[in-house]
């Protein structure tokens, strides 16, 4: 898959198009709530749904859409996509609750590993191949460590929801019950689902121990590309950042995304991602993907 | 705790810290360590909140649909979707300061079919009175089945705010379930036939069923048609040939008298409120009498059966007096509607030339 900026038409400059990816039937609900929202407070607004992030990325840097609620590895390839075209990508937004996350590997409780090293000759379960938190930087912290992926130690990938950059629970949710059932010796996961997890009762408290947490890093954020109308996305911002959650109108919509308050984006929380993609040789440095085996 | 104060959290379990830091995240909260220190967001979310009204029997005249199906007396989170489907909401409609009494009477007077009524005794009859009670019955069947369906169908319109009316229509509807499944059984008991249904009588229930106003259908089935049938009941029970055909008439007629002191006591304080309602209960029963002017009403064969069961036998004499036992109910229940319309608040001229109107059928 690659970008084609040329080839066909671009948004116009009077409705500020956004794109979302439909990881769920929810992303409706919410998108719908938000543009009725933003419509009420005088902001011409429409979006658009992927069915991946790979399209809704390379539409962004070809202007076929403004911006794009996006994962932090589409922000990483819109990054380095844009800047191959001779454009840039800013973020515009992110939740209160995309900063400051991390990802965990874990064991069974009884395990005998008790650091990272101590997984050499052991397999270790994994998200999809495009998750950023339950693949790629718990992969990349176990890296740091002194692992060498398949060779000091075995992947086993549950490749669910392949395109939606890990928004699809279901391969982390896959690969902490491949752990309980003693298939794999370890698994990754967002430190969120590791609660998550705990509540349903796929893991039992106490049943796990921690031996691997990577540094806090920043999830999803509001991407905007450089040629979007310059006023739209500013009000944009400024509206969402307005949303609050004392707003009966908007706080469901605001408990659906996941979120008390819209945040102001920061991209100093996408270092270590970038670092884990260059090390997978997920994507090139001009944005083209070189994944072995990634069909979105 | 205010936004901005801070606890220590201290516990026991390995993932504390992990779990602690993405429990506050989803909150709005801040940690560090372990120390949460509060965010705006869940005082936030209770900002623009209600109370429902009181928790007790004091209800408001409107009931705000924005309430949902939040108990009377919650704190309501403000945003959700308006409750949709009550359009009763409000007092004067659906409410009397005696639906909590009635409905703790209906709840602890609840009996149970199969332990009730003494089944054990078989009726042994003369056939043609076994036929007799068997069409008695299943014309009670017939009419209870819309005394179930009426009130079901204001079940669901009345805003929860009024629950004691919406829980008494509940135990009513309870209360017809069990009756028509008594009167079944009784019906079945010897012959394991059951009687006939006339167009007539269907006709009539029929426009009881159409009623879409609940005051309206209130004053048609329970204070005029059930009104009228606590004297049936009453007379079935008199003259009940057997000890299973009395037991299940007393205890309907129990349940009865409840349904109609319901529609009785919400009739009229709403009148108190609301003198523009009368004129409009003589119109329906006006209206219900001329739609009704060309069935037949009570059919024969009911009629018949009642004059047999109360001549208690099958002389020329006998058959005499259970038709005049037949023209006294009859003079009873219309002095029983008079009665019930005077306390609504017609003059008693009214109240004979409304009552005169009432259904054939009874129901």
């Amino acid at each position: 898959m690659t970008a084609n900026a040329d080839s066909t038409r671009t948004a116009g400059s009077d409705v500020l198009l956004m794109g979302a990816v439909a990881y769920d039937p929810k992303v409706v609900t919410i998108w719908d709530g938000f543009r009725r929202w933003l419509i009420g407070h005088d902001l011409a607004v429409d979006y658009v749904l992927y069915s991946n992030y790979e399209r809704q990325v390379e539409d962004l840097v070809a202007g076929r859409i403004h911006a794009a609620w996006n994962s932090p590895l589409a922000w990483v390839r819109a990054r380095r996509l844009a800047a191959a075209h001779g454009a840039t990508v800013s973020a515009l937004v992110m939740r209160d609750t995309d900063q400051d996350l991390s990802s965990v590997v874990v064991v069974r409780a009884d395990s005998p590993a008790h650091s990272a090293g101590d997984l050499t000759g052991c397999v270790v379960a994994t998200g999809a191949i495009d998750s950023p938190q339950a693949t790629l930087l718990p992969i990349d912290a176990l890296r740091s460590a002194g692992l060498r992926v398949g060779e000091d130690l075995t992947i086993r990938r549950f490749d669910i929801g392949v395109g939606l950059h890990g928004d699809h629970i279901g391969g982390e949710r896959a690969a902490a019950r491949a752990l309980m059932a003693g298939l794999v010796d370890g698994a990754c996961m967002i430190d969120a689902n590791h609660l998550a997890f705990t509540t349903e009762g796929i893991l039992n408290p106490g049943a796990t121990r921690i031996i691997c947490q990577t540094e806090p890093f920043d999830h999803c954020n509001m991407t905007v590309i450089d040629s979007a109308p310059a006023a739209l996305a500013a009000r944009f911002g400024e509206l969402l950042l307005a949303m609050d959650y004392s707003d009966p109108e908007v706080r469901p919509l605001l408990d659906l995304e996941g979120l008390t308050a819209w945040r102001p984006g920061r991209v100093s929380g996408y270092r270590a991602l970038e670092q884990a993609v260059d090390n997978a040789g997920f994507y090139d440095a001009e944005g083209r993907i070189c994944a072995a085996g990634y069909r979105p | 705790m205010a936004p901005g104060e801070s606890v220590e959290v201290r516990g026991t379990d390995r993932h504390l810290g992990l779990h602690l830091t993405t429990w506050a995240r989803r909150q709005g909260h801040r940690v560090v360590g372990l120390t949460v220190t509060k965010g705006g967001a869940s005082g936030a979310r209770w900002q623009a909140s209600e109370r429902a009204g009181v928790p007790g029997p004091t209800v408001w005249e409107k009931a705000p649909r924005r309430w949902g199906l939040a108990a009377r007396g919650a704190l309501v989170e403000a945003g959700g979707p308006d409750l949709s489907v009550a359009d009763l909401d409000s007092k004067a409609a659906v409410w009397s300061d005696l639906a909590p009494r009635l409905y703790a009477q209906a709840a602890a007077a609840q009996w149970d079919p199969a332990t009730a009524i003494d089944w054990s005794i078989s009726p042994a009859l003369p056939d043609e009175v076994e036929a007799a009670v068997v069409q008695v019955m299943t014309y009670l069947i017939e009419n209870e089945q819309a005394a179930l369906m009426v009130p079901a169908r204001f079940l669901g319109r009345i805003h929860p705010h009024y629950r004691e009316v919406a829980q008494l229509l509940a135990v009513q509807t309870a209360d017809e379930a069990r009756h028509i499944e008594v009167f079944t059984r009784r019906a079945l008991l010897v012959s394991g036939q059951l009687g006939v249904s006339g167009a007539g009588g269907r006709a009539s229930l029929q426009s009881l069923l159409d009623e879409t106003d609940f005051s309206i259908a209130s004053f048609l089935l329970s204070v005029l048609g059930e009104g009228t049938f606590l004297h049936l009941l009453s007379f079935l029970e008199r003259y009940a040939p057997d000890v299973v055909t009395a037991q299940v008439c007393h205890l309907a007629l129990q349940d009865e008298a409840r349904h109609v002191a319901f529609g009785l006591g919400h009739l009229e304080e709403q009148l108190r409120v609301e003198p523009a309602l009368r004129p409009r209960l003589r119109m329906a029963m006006e209206r219900r009498h001329d739609a009704l002017a060309s069935t037949s009403g009570l059919n024969d064969e009911v009629f018949d059966a009642l004059v047999v069961l109360a001549a208690r036998g099958w002389t020329p004499d006998a058959i005499g007096v259970g038709h005049d036992a037949v023209q006294r109910l009859q003079v009873d229940m219309d002095e029983g509607r008079r009665r019930r319309l005077t306390r609504l608040g017609f003059s008693p001229q009214e109240a004979a030339e409304l009552s005169a109107l009432h259904t054939r059928n009874f129901m």
